[in-house]
């Protein structure tokens, strides 16, 4: 059974794959950057994209996160699979890191917020002001935050930007262990995380610069 | 929905929050009113439901650019758009915590306010009401004009002009229940067009919000 959201993106039940992207075209601002993509992803596996900056990244991410209708192809996932990690945080300042975690503890439906400091390494932090935080440790609380959605499917964008290596290390660690219990990820980055588990897919062949089919209006939005 | 509410509300209330920019502004001008206008007590009893309703009016147009402004620019309002809570749901709430940071101490301040301006005795319960059906409505369209001016740099004076002409309506029946109310007048009809307009805001915006939301998010 599907549902669509969009109208090509549709909600499955049952499927064996956590997200499939079928002849996937993605667009930007009416043109289409990533065209033909196709993948599918199961439990346990990670997908890394890998392409220049502007290849259409973000977009895919974006597209695959629901936040924008697909140009064309279809998506097809479960409600509720994917948890998505832009370049920002989605921090409040004038929060601090237990508020702003509990805070999506709570729109995610869940209260245990303990694991993810624990995770993440957040408890010499937990009664600091998110504002006060430096960048690495703003990311290390924004990457916690995927660990209270409990969602199966990570988007990362960029995850390691402004962590040093021991937090890369961690993160690493933390994502390997999401992905032995079932979970999934793709990630845009320039980082290798050695993920043993992990597929890399060169966005460069899908690369288009056409104007997508009923985007010209679209352009202007 | 009520981990958002306590959100946005903790937040207004907190360092650079907003909180009191709105009653700050009321109660300035109903303060400088009355000396621009002259102790003419008639006078300023005449104008007291009119400068009152705009001033609310004003104040409530204050703060309304941050509602998604500063969600958008940290990122949340991504993030809320894929999380569990529709988008209907995440504008209904932030439209509700708006009020409750500005409509709501505003009516509250309301009848201190009427005595500085003179207001005649019958009309503060009136003044009162009418701020409690109608200030609701000034969040909830003020909460679309934002959803539709979100992805603009600075887009302040944009929401002004949007969100000004659908509150006209709102404005012209909020004063004339107090007018009538003061001056001891039937007030029916323009109170029941009041609640009108506002549940019907509260019914569809949300929508209309969250539609315009998804365009601005692409």
């Amino acid at each position: 059974m599907t549902i669509p959201l969009f109208h090509h993106v549709h909600i499955g039940y049952g499927c064996p794959m956590l997200i499939e992207a079928r002849n996937l075209d993605v667009a930007r601002g009416g043109v289409t950057v990533l065209g033909g993509l196709t993948f599918a992803l199961a439990a346990g596996k990670a997908l890394i994209l890998r392409g220049p900056n502007g290849a259409g990244k973000t977009t895919l991410l974006r597209t695959l996160a629901g936040l924008q209708p697909p140009a064309a192809g279809d998506v097809m996932m479960a409600p509720d699979t994917v948890a998505y990690a832009a370049h920002a945080d989605g921090l409040k300042s004038s929060l601090t890191v237990a508020e702003n975690l509990a805070f999506w503890a709570a729109i995610f439906g869940s209260r245990d917020t303990d694991h993810a400091v624990q995770e993440m390494d957040l408890a010499p932090l937990i009664r600091r002001r998110a504002g006060e935080l430096s960048a690495g440790q703003k990311r290390r609380l924004g990457l916690a935050r995927l660990l209270v959605t409990g969602r199966p499917v990570w988007l990362l964008d960029e995850p390691t930007v402004s962590l040093d290596s021991a937090s890369v290390t961690l993160f690493a660690g933390v994502l390997r262990q999401h992905l032995a219990t079932g979970g999934a990820a793709i990630i845009a980055t320039h980082v290798d995380l050695a993920l043993p588990e992990a597929r890399v897919l060169d966005l460069d062949p899908y690369r288009m610069r056409t104007l997508a089919q009923d985007g010209f209006d679209e352009a202007f939005l | 929905m009520r981990a958002l509410l306590l959100r946005d509300l903790r937040l207004a209330i907190r360092s650079g929050g907003g909180f009191g920019l709105g009653l700050a502004f009321f109660l300035i001008l109903a303060v400088l009113v009355p000396l621009g206008v002259g102790a003419d007590g008639r006078i300023l009893g005449r104008i007291a439901p009119g400068i009152l309703w705009v001033g609310a009016l004003l104040a409530c147009l204050l703060s309304l650019d941050r509602m998604f402004a500063l969600d958008q620019e940290d990122g949340s309002l991504d993030l809320l758009a894929t999380s569990p809570i529709p988008l209907e749901g995440v504008v209904a709430v932030k439209a509700a915590a708006h009020w409750l940071v500005t409509g709501l101490p505003l009516t509250l301040l309301a009848p201190g306010l009427g005595v500085l301006l003179n207001l005649a005795p019958p009309a503060y319960g009136w003044l009162v009401l009418s701020l409690l059906i109608g200030t609701p409505t000034l969040s909830m369209v003020g909460a679309f004009g934002a959803s539709l001016t979100v992805g603009i740099k600075r887009g302040g004076l944009l929401l002004s002009l949007l969100v000004l002409p659908l509150y006209m309506p709102t404005l012209i029946f909020g004063a004339e229940v107090v007018r009538r109310g003061a001056e001891g007048m039937a007030l029916a009809t323009p109170l029941a067009l009041l609640a009108a307009i506002s549940l019907g805001a509260a019914a569809l915006l949300p929508f209309a919000a969250a539609a315009a939301l998804r365009v601005n998010l692409r």
